[in-house]
């Protein structure tokens, strides 16, 4: 990426920070893509997650999780397949999407959930 | 299904006044980017769709090793990449959304790339044949996005699923069609593989890197798939076979935990214990968009004039010109427009033949373009 000066990329969340990270976000849906390096279809999304942060910046948090290096917090939300996005809001899990389903149907998911 | 509002998206902000092309190319996957490599450079402007899922099943593969040109193998994602890029480089513009409905009706072709506000954006790829054609009567009664004196459909194939109990429930929760994606989640685990293919086999040999076990459940007595894939498969110590049978229920509760086998000659029914099941039993030509103004073989396949098989063959017969030969070999049975790679392929169905299918269709919709 050569426009890592001009863009805000997804923030990346861990199993350590992951908690911690749902309750700073307050009453901001979350939208957090579990994925890996390795995944094609990942790396379809990855430029979409991108620019679906800078663009619900403010309205949402967009975060990243490598489920190569998390696999904790992989486990506990029971990801099998990736991409798995989940939108939780106030911590509680209120949307999920196995798959890369193509921008729209992301930006229809953040649209809900900053709207409900 | 919920039926979800379409609430923004870069199509709303297009005019509505047609953009006319040369060339437009449905689908991404090897045989639509050699189709647009070839096509953009021989000036023609291509407009390739290359859908929200770009790249084909490749994005799907991680080693293929017998795409000639790259000694130690490439991975997919990166063929797929390289060749997106080297088709753009020419001026091919590629637009990452689906085409939503085609009419061959009339030259120039229309082309519609947008759905309705309350049509779930997930329909292009989920809903039925039946539902497709309903949504698409109502696309087309919106204004087409492209008007196109020459199409090249490159649609290719998508995963068979296996439509038994449980399958949908798990899907992405212990049943997969990507084992290359989701091996990893599947640590010290016991795992299926259904089919006899490559696939299947390069499925399995993604597993044993992780899993407790491999047991492929194949409903024939012998494997289809390459020798050299068979052997690495049958060789391999985390790997069970059971012949003549099918999985006939995905077993769980939150994940799945077991499966339910039927021998395919004695009836006789097990249950076995299983935390991932991966669906590998082939593949089903994406056509449904076409269906009702192309014509299709019985397995809906795009029948061109050199489609292997009898409607290709009487369809090569009446296409031989003056010199005994066959005027462009991918053309389907509407003028102009092409065919190439799985969607049309009903034997070979490999990255390279596929490719070479999207070279030939751009050769010939080049020719067709200037004999008008």
């Amino acid at each position: 990426m050569n426009d890592t000066q001009t863009k805000q990329h997804a923030i990346h969340f861990s199993s350590e920070d992951f908690d911690q990270q749902l309750k700073d976000a307050g009453d901001k849906p979350v939208f957090v893509d579990f994925y890996a390096d390795w995944c094609g279809p990942c790396k379809l999304a990855a430029p979409i997650i991108d620019k679906l942060a800078v663009e619900y910046e403010g309205k949402a948090i967009i975060a990243k999780v490598d489920t190569d290096k998390n696999n904790d917090i992989s486990a506990k939300y029971g990801i099998q397949s990736i991409p798995t996005v989940i939108v939780f809001k106030k911590g509680v899990e209120v949307n999920r999407k196995i798959g890369f389903p193509g921008e729209p149907v992301y930006r229809q998911m953040l649209d809900k959930a900053v709207a409900g | 299904m919920t039926t979800l509002v379409n609430e923004s998206g870069p199509e709303k902000t297009r005019s509505s006044v047609p953009e006319k092309r040369k060339l437009v190319i449905i689908g991404s996957g090897p045989s639509g980017y050699t189709a647009a490599l070839y096509a953009a450079r021989a000036m023609l402007e291509p407009v390739l769709f290359a859908g929200y899922q770009s790249g084909g099943q490749l994005m799907w593969t991680s080693d293929i090793e017998n795409y000639p040109g790259f000694v130690q193998g490439i991975a997919g994602p990166q063929l797929m990449s390289d060749m997106r890029a080297q088709a753009e480089r020419f001026g091919t513009v590629i637009r990452d959304e689906y085409v939503t409905a085609v009419d061959f009706s009339q030259r120039p072709f229309k082309i519609w790339n947008t759905l309705p506000d309350d049509v779930d954006p997930e329909s292009m790829t989920k809903a039925s044949s039946e539902e497709l054609l309903e949504i698409t009567k109502r696309v087309k009664e919106m204004e087409p996005a492209f008007e196109a004196e020459a199409v090249i459909i490159s649609t290719g194939a998508t995963s068979i699923m296996l439509d038994v109990p449980g399958e949908k429930d798990f899907f992405g929760r212990g049943v997969s069609t990507c084992a290359v994606c989701d091996a990893a989640f599947y640590k010290e685990k016991e795992t299926y593989v259904a089919g006899g293919g490559d696939s299947a086999m390069e499925d399995t040999m993604a597993l044993t890197k992780f899993v407790k076990s491999v047991t492929i459940v194949h409903r024939r007595d012998a494997f289809r798939a390459s020798k050299i894939m068979q052997d690495r498969v049958l060789q391999h110590p985390k790997v069970k076979v059971i012949w003549d049978s099918s999985i006939t229920e995905v077993v769980g509760a939150d994940k799945v935990t077991g499966v339910k086998i039927t021998n395919l000659k004695t009836q006789a029914v097990q249950e076995l214990p299983a935390d991932g099941v991966f669906v590998a039993i082939g593949h089903k030509p994406v056509t449904a968009l076409f269906a009702d103004q192309i014509t299709l073989d019985e397995h809906h396949y795009i029948v061109t004039r050199q489609s292997h098989s009898h409607l290709g063959v009487a369809a090569a017969q009446k296409a031989l010109d003056e010199k005994q030969l066959v005027a462009f070999p991918s053309m389907t049975s509407v003028e102009g427009v092409f065919a190439a790679g799985d969607v049309v392929d009903v034997r070979y169905k490999q990255a390279i033949t596929a490719a070479g299918q999207g070279c030939s269709a751009a050769l010939d919709a080049e020719r067709w373009l200037e004999g008008r």
